[in-house]
């Protein structure tokens, strides 16, 4: 038996004998997900035994290194947990923007000392990271942000304001792009830097979304001093940064939801909708949509694979990540209004019991902005259309 | 299994290019079919290709080929969509050649297979007899009578059926049509009294016939595989074929959006190049993530093929259904980006375009491998 054979048999037992039951269900609300932080609680015992088990393992961030608090484990292996654990349907049991984006970006630029401080402190889910990209008058034209960092001795003191910044009122640090040198051409005067969020001057105001959550907040900066030891790679080369991270984040949201995991999208319409008497879905148009987003679903799965094994082989592109956020997203929209459509009447409940808070419109609506965040579809599309097929034109 | 070609698959791959670029570019079809070649294909060519071994590419070693597996069909698959090449390949080299050295005995084998192998013999399957591909849907009827059996229908898209010295008949020795039993394979020789052949002159210019049995005798040791359980067979060989014809269509996609990208980065309106136009971008890119995600599934559902040849059915569903989807794309949006000469005759992008529909056609299109996945899925 070869060592990742033995591997993927002791991954097996041991998410056996460690995954509670209870964590191989389907999410249904945002509590079912435990993003950390200092002011983190489990939403139930089994979330908190699961995430304990999984972090004393290093599998919270199971392919970064053992001395920053990660599992060690190859690419080979990695994608062995991966696949035991969809297999089971086990949850992941951290979510984080510090594992999907700032972790990456700072193994890539950041400096010992960083590392040593935040990446262990990650996989543990010590703190709990935001963004702080867009701003309001720079959202897709992401370089055109005005935020300023002025130099006044050791620190730099931060004015501005941020908007659409994720989960900004549970944060504890937030990563930046500010503005260091307001002379220079747009993409060439910004730095990446942490902070606080608990630092003198940092405000938030959630925002309300049509989901009737509201997990975003505009970001005010009001002389926010901050050390210059907390700039990320070099000073005004923060550019560079922020679209390594923003390869990750897409990459991340490319993923989003529960494909793969749960009941097959044919039998959960099945069960609203009903069959007729051949075992078929009772509804032919819905059935024939179901079907063609099963086979783009198939295929997106095999393309996200094989993303893997052509990085493995030195054969990706760069912005590869781009066409995968845009189609994934753009299916996971769509598996959504399958959903709703097979929901049918039951569907539209917004507060009832029943519906278990209105968990499937919710999440309907949810999705709507995976095509947005990271990057809109469009812009996605530009950036294949540029930097993969070399068109054009600015 | 990595999803990426080997390093043997891809020198493979740069042969099959090498010399299907050179000998057979879209010129060298369009030559057969303005000369109405009676052929419709070229013998030299296909000598050529046996001796590279790529018509014995699945034959067994012991019968003389190379014993390879479907992946390697798909890549030379692949490269005979880039210059719709007409040969025999598809055919004889795969579907005769599964349907064979899967299904068949091992006099059967030694007297074709070697034969195959060596370019020297040709081969065809018929199975289709409606408008559309339904293969529980057969009624040819084949009779007991004395020591064999005699064969009467008729069969329609019969890939290179005008040119076989040999062909593999999909007929009912039992049950009714829609029925899993009762069907049997035969191998059947083209000039057997009461076989009328009609080559179909068809849109692609690809070679097919309709077919026509009538009270064909063919003796007992002439059936393929097992009497009565003959859909099992013709089911893995039509998912080999619908895997190869998958490839054909990855391969089909690549060069009309290649040269459609080509087009955008060369052609100018109003001062600019068409390339620039934000709206053509997107398109473009759209349909360059579709073929990508394309290829995925069908080098995925053919490594399933290799790997795990019993369970391969959702895969091969999946990738026949997006290579159809993704080249039908492919080629309405190469015709539409090439503006008026797209729509030209002397320009080539029509020729993958009616090649396209064909391929959408053969072994099921799209919506047939819908179905067939929800089914398999319960719903
Ligand atoms: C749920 C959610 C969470 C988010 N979380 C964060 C976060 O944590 N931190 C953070 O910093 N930001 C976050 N964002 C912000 C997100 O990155 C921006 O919303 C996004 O980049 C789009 O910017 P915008 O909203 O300003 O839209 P705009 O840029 O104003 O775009 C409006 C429309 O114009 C189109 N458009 C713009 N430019 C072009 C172009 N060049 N070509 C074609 N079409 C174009 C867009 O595609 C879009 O359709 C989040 C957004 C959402 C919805």
């Amino acid at each position: 038996m070869s060592d990742l054979e033995t591997f993927r048999r002791e991954t097996r037992a041991w998410l056996e004998a460690n995954c509670p039951p209870e964590m191989r269900r389907p999410m249904t609300s945002e509590s079912d997900t435990y993003w950390g932080g200092r002011n983190a609680k489990f939403s139930s015992e089994p979330q908190r035994v699961w995430f304990e088990r999984m972090r004393d393992k290093g599998w919270t961030v199971p392919d970064w290194p053992k001395e920053y608090g990660g599992g060690g484990l190859d690419r080979a292996e990695h994608k062995v947990l991966r696949e035991e654990m969809a297999a089971m349907g086990a949850r992941a049991p951290l979510s984080s923007f510090g594992i999907w984006m700032l972790g990456p970006a700072l193994l890539k630029y950041g400096n010992e000392a960083q590392k040593k401080e935040h990446l262990p402190k990650i996989a543990a889910g010590l703190i709990r990271w935001c963004q702080g990209y867009s701003e309001p008058n720079a959202g897709s034209d992401l370089a055109s942000l005005q935020t300023r960092a002025e130099s006044d001795g050791d620190d730099y003191v931060i004015n501005g304001q941020k908007i659409w910044t994720s989960y900004a009122n549970y944060a504890d640090w937030i990563f930046c792009l500010v503005r260091t040198d307001p002379a220079a051409k747009k993409h060439d005067g910004i730095s990446f830097i942490l902070f606080d969020m608990a630092s003198k001057g940092v405000s938030t105001k959630p925002i309300l979304l049509i989901s009737g959550y509201s997990p975003f907040c505009e970001t005010f900066f009001d002389n926010v001093r901050v050390p210059k030891s907390h700039v990320v790679g070099t000073v005004n080369r923060g550019w560079d940064v922020a679209k390594y991270l923003l390869q990750h984040e897409r990459a991340m949201i490319s993923g989003t939801g529960e494909r793969g995991i749960g009941r097959p999208l044919g039998q959960v319409a099945a069960d609203s909708v009903g069959s007729d008497d051949s075992g078929r879905l009772d509804d032919a148009m819905l059935r024939g949509q179901i079907a063609m987003f099963d086979i783009d679903e198939a295929a997106f799965a095999a393309v996200a694979e094989r993303a893997i094994d052509l990085a493995k082989a030195g054969q990706s592109h760069p912005a590869f990540s781009s066409a995968m956020k845009y189609y994934g997203t753009e299916l996971n929209k769509r598996r959504h209004e399958i959903l709703m459509s097979a929901g049918g009447i039951d569907a539209l409940e917004w507060e009832s019991d029943r519906s278990k808070g209105g968990a499937r419109p919710r999440a309907w609506l949810r999705t709507k902005a995976n095509s947005i965040e990271g990057g809109t579809s469009e812009v996605m599309l530009g950036i294949v259309a540029k930097r993969i097929l070399d068109l054009p034109g600015a | 299994m990595p999803l990426v070609l080997t390093e043997e698959q891809s020198m493979l791959r740069d042969s099959a290019r090498g010399l299907i670029t050179d000998k057979a570019p879209v010129s060298h079809l369009r030559q057969l079919r303005d000369s109405k070649d009676e052929m419709g294909f070229s013998r030299d060519l296909w000598k050529a290709f046996a001796e590279m071994g790529f018509s014995g590419l699945l034959v067994p070693e012991n019968f003389g080929g190379s014993g390879l597996g479907y992946v390697e069909a798909g890549v030379v698959m692949e490269e005979i969509g880039r210059t719709l090449m007409p040969s025999p390949f598809l055919s004889t080299a795969v579907l005769a050649v599964s349907a064979l050295s899967r299904g068949g005995s091992e006099a059967q084998k030694s007297a074709h297979l070697p034969k195959i192998a060596d370019g020297s013999r040709l081969a065809a399957l018929a199975i289709d007899e409606g408008t559309k591909h339904r293969p529980l849907q057969i009624n040819l009827q084949a009779v007991r009578s004395g020591n064999g059996f005699k064969l009467s229908g008729a069969k329609a898209l019969v890939v290179d059926g005008h040119t076989a010295d040999l062909l593999i008949v999909a007929g009912r020795t039992g049950g009714a049509a829609g029925d899993r039993n009762g069907l049997t394979l035969f191998l059947v020789d083209p000039k057997a009294k009461g076989v009328a052949i009609e080559r179909t002159v068809m849109v692609d210019a690809h070679n097919a016939a309709r077919i026509e049995f009538s009270n064909v005798e063919v003796d007992a040791d002439h059936v393929l595989g097992e009497v009565d359980q003959g859909y099992q067979l013709l089911d893995g060989v039509l998912n080999i074929g619908r895997g190869a014809v998958a490839s054909e269509m990855v391969g089909l996609s690549e060069e009309v959006f290649g040269r459609t990208v080509t087009y955008l980065k060369e052609r100018k309106q109003f001062g600019k190049l068409i390339g620039e136009f934000q709206a053509l971008q997107h398109r473009a890119a759209q349909l360059y993530v579709d073929i990508e995600i394309t290829r995925s599934a069908v080098l995925k559902a053919l490594q399933t093929l290799d790997g795990d040849f019993d369970h391969a059915g959702a895969a091969i569903a999946v990738a026949k259904a997006r290579a159809g989807t993704t080249a039908a794309l492919a080629v309405q949006e190469g015709v539409q980006m090439h503006g008026g000469m797209g729509m030209t005759d002397q320009f080539d992008i029509g020729f993958f375009m009616k090649r396209a529909r064909v391929c959408q056609e053969l072994f099921g299109d799209s919506n047939y491998h819908a179905d067939q996945l929800a089914r398999m899925k319960s719903y």
